[in-house]
């Protein structure tokens, strides 16, 4: 195998790994309706805040991706924010959260 | 000639009578329904069993409640953004539109129907309109604490005596304001729990019932005996068991009420929590699917009919108020946001969201008679409400 061959045959194993982090396209579709009629009840349905805060990407500049995914995953004690944990997977509550710091176009 | 004009006249009179004859029906059969997604409000006529109209352009609809002006004319619906909408519900459209603050969750109806206060959530705080004409007649931020922090405001009823009641979430405060004298009083109640995150006033507009999600029990306060001040009841409730998650917030209602009891969502626990009314001690807590959201009794106080939060939404569960027995569970479908009972209870109305349709239920033989298309539809409010102190 020449050193070409085998720098194609590490991108071809890696590209799954880096795929994988992405929701299927119907799990996203649901993930979108999730965070929009359901996280919408306390953080509006245009995420504009409600009970909770809102969800713009102005809201939530200068907060980490983990603390954002965690906040989804393990809900935030001792605030209205419960736990999804049983709902939402890793890969997909960080997918939601690239959403939301991207703006979810209408 | 003389025929045209005769002719004419004939036109212009057929025109006149029809005009006046199609606005000559009633409301007090009609509800409004809210398309919390598209900003609408469809009109039922609960007497037809159809959809009669469609109300647009009332903006962010995704949370939204609707009171009723005194002659059952015209709905003022609070919506999440801020906007609050006078709406004629005979003519289908809005009268008058205002956006009066960044967020909010609800309003109320003054006891002589002349003020509309709404609960919001940014700035926290209640702005009081004139009925008619939506000028703005008082506005009351909600600050605490030493440095004056705003606190969101939910709860918001009205009470007899021109008063409007309200919680502050972020305080744990109760306020009373009183508007029958020219210049509004503001009475306000401290550490009286937890994060309240709604209340109901009993429909004799007594007594004042805040739910705490911070902590145990609910906060009490007997307008009859205001120098009493807020008591905690149902203090232990809860203690020791480990809080489910809430998906969403229950919301209380005066509706809750069936005799001497109240039946209340209990927060973090899957029981609906039965209250007797003469002694404020718990009587029972009936185990449910699912953490309630809403808890309403029939209007005869026979049965008591429960919705649930996310995920297992799609079920209704009926308690028998006597025996405290679950006798139904039934399943209209994904996502039950709402319902509401017809005056004399004979109709239950069910929004189900997640299949953009309304359904009827027969509630003495829990048929359901009727579907009818809605877009997403959420809150589902009766004109007899116009009628209701604290709704």
């Amino acid at each position: 195998m020449t050193f070409t061959d085998r720098c194609w045959l590490v991108v071809a194993l890696l590209l799954p790994a880096l795929t994988l982090a992405t929701p299927a396209p119907d799990r996203q579709q649901a993930l979108r309706y999730l965070l929009l009629q359901d996280c919408g009840s306390c953080h509006g349905m245009t995420l504009k805040g409600g009970l909770g805060p809102a969800l713009t990407p102005q809201a939530l500049a200068g907060k980490s991706r983990e603390w954002l995914s965690n906040s989804i995953l393990y809900g935030r004690p001792g605030t209205a924010m419960p736990p999804w944990q049983d709902f939402i997977e890793q890969e997909e509550a960080d997918w939601l959260v690239q959403q939301l710091l991207q703006g979810l176009e209408k | 000639m003389t025929i045209f004009l005769r002719l004419a006249s004939l036109v212009l009179l057929v025109t006149i009578a029809t005009s006046v004859w199609a606005n000559t029906r009633g409301t007090g059969d009609l509800a409004l329904v809210v398309e919390r997604a598209d900003g609408c409000l469809l009109v039922l006529d609960t007497t037809a069993k159809s959809i009669i109209g469609k109300i647009e352009g009332l903006g962010d609809l995704s949370h939204a409640s609707i009171v009723y002006s005194r002659d059952g004319r015209y709905a003022y619906v609070f919506g999440r953004d801020g906007g609050l909408s006078k709406v004629d519900i005979l003519k289908h459209h809005i009268v008058k539109r205002l956006v009066q603050a960044g967020n909010s969750i609800g309003g109320a109806i003054s006891q002589d129907g002349r003020l509309i206060a709404v609960a919001n959530y940014t700035p926290g705080g209640i702005k009081v309109f004139d009925a008619a004409t939506l000028a703005l007649v008082a506005d009351i931020p909600a600050e605490y604490g030493a440095e004056g922090e705003r606190s969101k405001v939910v709860g918001l009823v009205d009470a007899p005596g021109q008063r409007f009641v309200f919680s502050l979430f972020d305080a744990g405060e109760i306020w009373v304001a009183d508007f029958s004298t020219s210049t509004p009083q503001i009475h306000k109640y401290t550490e009286i729990g937890r994060q309240p995150y709604d209340a109901l006033i009993s429909p004799d507009g007594r007594y004042y019932i805040a739910g705490l999600f911070g902590e145990n029990g609910m906060a009490l306060l007997d307008l009859w005996h205001l120098d009493q001040g807020v008591h905690r009841i149902l203090p232990d409730y809860g203690k020791g068991q480990e809080k489910l998650p809430v998906y969403k917030m229950p919301h209380l209602e005066g509706w809750a009420m069936a005799g001497r009891y109240a039946f209340v969502p209990a927060v973090g626990q899957h029981e609906v929590l039965v209250i007797d009314t003469d002694t404020w001690q718990q009587r029972a807590a009936i185990p449910v699917q699912g953490q309630p959201v809403f808890v309403m009794a029939r209007p005869d106080g026979r049965e008591v009919w429960v919705n649930f939060s996310h995920p297992l939404n799609d079920t209704l569960q009926v308690i028998d108020a006597e025996t405290l027995e679950i006798t139904d569970t039934l399943q209209p479908g994904k996502a039950v946001l709402h319902m509401e009972f017809s005056p004399r209870g004979e109709q239950l109305w069910v929004s189900v969201r997640d299949e953009d349709r309304l359904e009827l239920y027969d509630t003495a033989t829990r048929e359901q008679l009727t579907t009818l298309p809605a877009r997403k539809p959420s809150g589902i409010f009766m004109t007899a409400r116009a009628h209701k102190i604290g709704l």
